[in-house]
């Protein structure tokens, strides 16, 4: 069993900048937590000090039961896959993944044991007399992750595993990582600031921005009901299109775009949405709620008409950008649909989906 | 259409005709040099050699060419060999300088390791400041450090080299090592102490074999400096059992205005054979990108 717990964890450097202010999270047993966010968020500094390679300047990290601030990283059972695979070069294969279990003083038949294993489980058996230079990146990687299963630790911490991989190799080594959690069910948390990686991997993502969460929960819930503006804005791709609007009453509650446009709120959000009659607040609308029209009997949908300004065709679907009051929007539209640069296309917008941020917090309401 | 086209082809041809070019010339300039600067380093061993086959009766008849050998002797070499002083002067050096060179290199990998990774208060600065203590001039030195090795009663006696010449070669050779230690990523040593390794396993098992090419580069520089050195031997040391070979080749084989000068050069060829023979073996593992594959590359 090895719960992680966050509690209140505070990292400052010198001048007092906090690169992580004051955290809290509960990873359970087995759960495969994803920190995700933009760079300098804090989070691969929250991963390093559950690792025991950053101090903590204030708050608890529990691993399995246990406060762990005092604890160096040799003793608090965890192991760690790095960016740079950090795999030792004059090693081979298999000297690289026993290091840890020859440290530890196992015995040899155990430690060819485990290696065999993880080696099977990652099908890197025909590598383990090579040195890491005679490898491709890929494979180097799933021996970084080999090093860490043969230690058969509480916790796996990743540190953007994948992010010096090509974009090929990338989404196979994703899948490889499921797998590996799946064969082996272990506490596992993983940075990233690939917002994808995070939303395949993960059993709950954790959203960082500027030192803090965001907001935790599945990646079902985070894309769908996202807490804040930026939650909104960074999960998904492309991003969530935004665009001031001004709540009024006007016959049944509507949200006027600054074209002028009035927008009929569902009726389901009208209690939502109510309070905020006379505000100026943002309208946050996924790119797939914005595509051609297909169904106009459907309700909650209303017709705009765009005048298009790049085409992306991407295969499955495109991507269809233009401009609502200088603001940029995207839209995805079925591929067969005719788009061109400087058309006017009209399109259907599913306000079912709608979302309403306060420009005050940032809070989606 | 074509015409477009050809006229490209040309522009492109007439690009790369001019870079050939520029880079054959390049290539004959930097051959030019080379051989000039080869010819240069070359023409002292090459005399060296020369002299040291020739007999007294030749070198001092002073005819013909003096480039060429008329009737090669290993002659030189056989009574030089023989000379017990010689082999004094050779196992003399052969103990200081091995002393030095361990003492040396495990100062300054230990050094270089703690002020690169421990990340102590003020590494930084001691780091500055170890390198400013080699721009100190040996030859300012000798006097002070002569009331030393007086007080220490190691005047006339082989050891205050021994405990000397660390003294110049330890700043630069942990200058070495301080530049070699950092660049090995840091990644290595948090998966180092990730995996359960100490500081002490970390250097042994890891820092190392990896930073191989920087303690073969710092070796051959504390080797070098040890073996090579004049000022300190000439000033402490005066009696043949404790002398080292380059001031007692000098001193033995030079008896007042007479110069014994192929035994002078059998003497100084003999003794480069140690610097030649570590230089050609240690240069084989002196490769660059040992640290190839540790990291993303």
């Amino acid at each position: 069993m090895a719960q992680v717990s966050i509690r209140k964890v505070v990292k400052a450097y010198e001048g007092n900048v906090q690169a992580v202010k004051g955290i809290d999270l509960e990873i359970a047993d087995e759960e495969f937590v994803v920190l995700v966010g933009p760079s300098g968020c804090g989070k691969s500094t929250t991963l390093r000090m559950v690792a025991g390679l950053e101090e903590i300047t204030s708050g608890e990290i529990w691993i399995g039961g246990d406060v762990v601030n005092d604890v160096p990283p040799r003793d608090r059972d965890i192991a760690m896959v790095f960016q740079n695979y950090a795999l030792y070069p004059h090693m081979s294969v298999f000297d690289n993944m026993a290091f840890g279990l020859k440290l530890r003083k196992f015995p040899k038949d155990e430690i060819k044991r485990r290696v065999d294993e993880a080696a099977r489980i990652l099908d890197i058996q025909a590598l383990l007399e090579r040195k890491p230079k005679a490898l491709s990146g890929g494979q180097r990687q799933r021996v970084a992750m080999g090093r860490a299963i043969v230690r058969n630790p509480k916790v796996f911490l990743f540190d953007e595993p994948l992010s010096n991989l090509d974009a090929k190799l990338r989404v196979q080594m994703r899948t490889e990582i499921k797998k590996v959690h799946q064969t082996i069910p272990t506490t596992t948390v993983y940075v990233t600031h690939d917002q994808v990686e995070a939303m395949t991997l993960a059993d709950r993502v954790v959203v960082m921005n500027h030192g803090v969460i965001e907001q935790v929960g599945p990646p079902q819930e985070l894309y769908h009901n996202p807490a804040t503006r930026f939650v909104a804005g960074f999960i998904g791709s492309p991003a969530m299109n935004f665009l001031p609007v001004r709540v009024l009453d006007d016959g049944g509650l509507k949200v006027e775009l600054a074209n002028g446009v009035k927008l009929a709120v569902p009726p389901q959000r009208v209690d939502r949405y109510g309070p905020y009659k006379g505000r100026q607040m943002t309208l946050g609308l996924r790119p797939e709620h914005l595509t051609e029209i297909r169904d106009t009997e459907k309700p909650n949908v209303v017709r705009i008409d765009c005048m298009v300004d790049v085409v992306e065709p991407m295969g499955m679907e495109t991507l269809v950008h233009f401009f609502i009051d200088g603001e940029p929007v995207c839209a995805r539209i079925d591929p067969v649909t005719h788009s061109a640069p400087n058309e006017v296309l009209p399109l259907a917008a599913d306000l079912n989906n709608m979302h309403l941020i306060d420009n005050e917090s940032g809070k989606v309401v | 259409m074509s015409s477009t086209t050809a006229t490209a082809g040309a522009v492109a041809q007439a690009r790369r005709t001019s870079l050939h070019r520029q880079r054959a010339w390049t290539l004959k300039a930097s051959y030019a040099v080379l051989t000039l600067m080869v010819v240069f380093f070359l023409v002292p061993p090459f005399y060296m050699v020369m002299t040291s086959l020739k007999s007294s009766a030749e070198i001092s008849a002073q005819q013909g060419n003096p480039w060429i050998v008329q009737h090669p002797t290993l002659a030189n070499f056989a009574e030089l060999i023989a000379n017990s002083n010689f082999q004094t002067f050779f196992v003399n050096s052969v103990i200081v300088t091995v002393l030095v060179v361990v003492i040396s290199m495990s100062i300054s990998v230990l050094a270089a390791f703690s002020l690169t990774r421990m990340g102590f208060w003020g590494s930084q600065t001691l780091a500055t400041g170890v390198f400013l203590t080699y721009l100190i001039p040996a030859s300012l030195l000798f006097i002070p450090l002569f009331q030393i090795i007086g007080k220490l009663g190691l005047i006339n006696s082989f050891w205050c080299l021994v405990l000397l010449y660390p003294t110049l070669a330890v700043p630069f050779c942990t200058w070495i090592m301080i530049g070699y230690f950092s660049s090995i990523p840091r990644e290595l040593d948090e998966a180092a102490l990730i995996d359960g390794a100490g500081y002490m396993q970390m250097l042994l098992r890891i820092f190392i074999p990896v930073a191989m090419p920087g303690i073969i580069a710092a070796t051959i520089f504390a080797f070098t400096a040890s073996w090579g050195a004049f000022l300190y031997p000439l000033a402490y040391l005066y009696t043949t059992d404790q002398m080292v070979l380059t001031v007692g080749i000098v001193s033995d084989l030079i008896r007042g205005d007479v110069f014994q000068w192929g035994k002078i050069m059998a003497g100084c060829v003999l003794a480069a054979v140690p610097p030649v023979l570590i230089y050609a073996f240690l240069m084989d593992y002196y490769i660059a990108g040992l640290t190839a594959g540790a990291t993303k590359g």
